[in-house]
């Protein structure tokens, strides 16, 4: 069914306190905890949008991902029809462990709202919906590990069917400060073909 | 009372993550919602939990919460005559 080809327009990996663009460093820092690395990563690639502070880890590390490869690409005048194809390993267990401590001493017992709202992998996806006014499909997966072949396959899928016109894909793993995160725009022109072995390529570089 | 308004504006600050709002830059009859300080429905109910963790103040009807956080000044006045901690 999928014959058109598509290509990788864009690429970024976050992880070990830096940001890498389409294969270069644009941001580093000391060795730092999360909290601290993705602040200042909001300041150094100047982001307005201070509901930032108020997310939790997954969602600051897919909205940074996010940020760096859709800045480029807002037409305020065109509805961006750009889907959002997710996945990770670990859900949004490190939120939920946060929030199960919360409500775990009967004694001491006041749930956040704050928190509990990010006790879903896919909230992710509606910050970044919200922040760049997408109404497009989006959606989350939960593999072992990074799965290009369904990921290839679910974007093309995506891009036949006129579901979309781009397709903004990732892996955003998180849990106890362990993070990567791994983002690519899938579209009709860029430089790297968009398959199997591309993806494998760019994912462990 | 002005060292209630100062507490529950640091805390404001702290727990609802305004990153960009110092302490300083809030004035008590400043709105907390809508042009003032912008919070939102996930803030409100986290300042009803901090109204129960903090001061004893369990809000029975949560439309109460509108009157209630509606400045520094109107919160201030409300826990001082309702907190039982």
């Amino acid at each position: 069914m999928v014959t058109n080809k598509t290509y990788i327009e864009s690429f970024c990996t976050i992880q070990n306190n830096e940001v890498v663009l389409n294969g270069e460093s644009v941001f580093k820092i000391d060795s730092t905890a999360f909290a601290d690395f993705s602040k200042k990563a909001y300041q150094h690639f100047d982001i307005n949008y201070p509901k930032f502070f108020k997310m939790d880890s997954l969602s600051k590390l897919a909205f940074l991902g996010a940020e760096l490869l859709l800045k480029a690409d807002n037409d305020p005048l065109v509805e961006n029809n750009t889907a959002l194809v997710f996945s990770n390993k670990s859900s949004s267990l490190d939120t939920d462990v946060k929030y199960q401590k919360s409500i775990s001493d009967k004694e001491n017992y006041f749930p956040s709202p704050a928190v509990f709202v990010y006790t879903l992998p896919n909230i992710c996806l509606g910050e970044i919906s919200i922040r760049h006014q997408l109404k497009s499909e989006n959606s989350f997966y939960i593999f072992a590990d990074f799965n290009p072949v369904f990921m290839e396959q679910y974007a093309n899928l995506l891009l036949e069917t006129k579901k979309a016109d781009k397709v903004l894909c990732g892996w955003v793993e998180y849990y106890n400060e362990e993070y990567t995160a791994f983002l690519y725009l899938v579209g009709k022109q860029g430089d790297f073909m968009h398959n199997e072995q591309t993806l494998k390529k760019l994912y462990n570089n | 009372m002005e060292a209630l308004k100062q507490e529950l504006k640091s805390k404001i600050v702290e727990v609802l993550n305004l990153e960009d709002i110092a302490v300083a830059d809030i004035n008590d009859n400043d709105a907390l919602f809508g042009d003032g300080l912008g919070l939102d429905s996930i803030d409100a109910l986290e300042l009803i939990v901090m109204l129960d963790k903090d001061y004893g103040i369990k809000l029975v009807d949560p439309k109460e919460g509108k009157t209630i956080f509606q400045s520094i000044e109107t919160m201030a006045a409300y826990i001082g005559a309702n907190r039982v901690k």
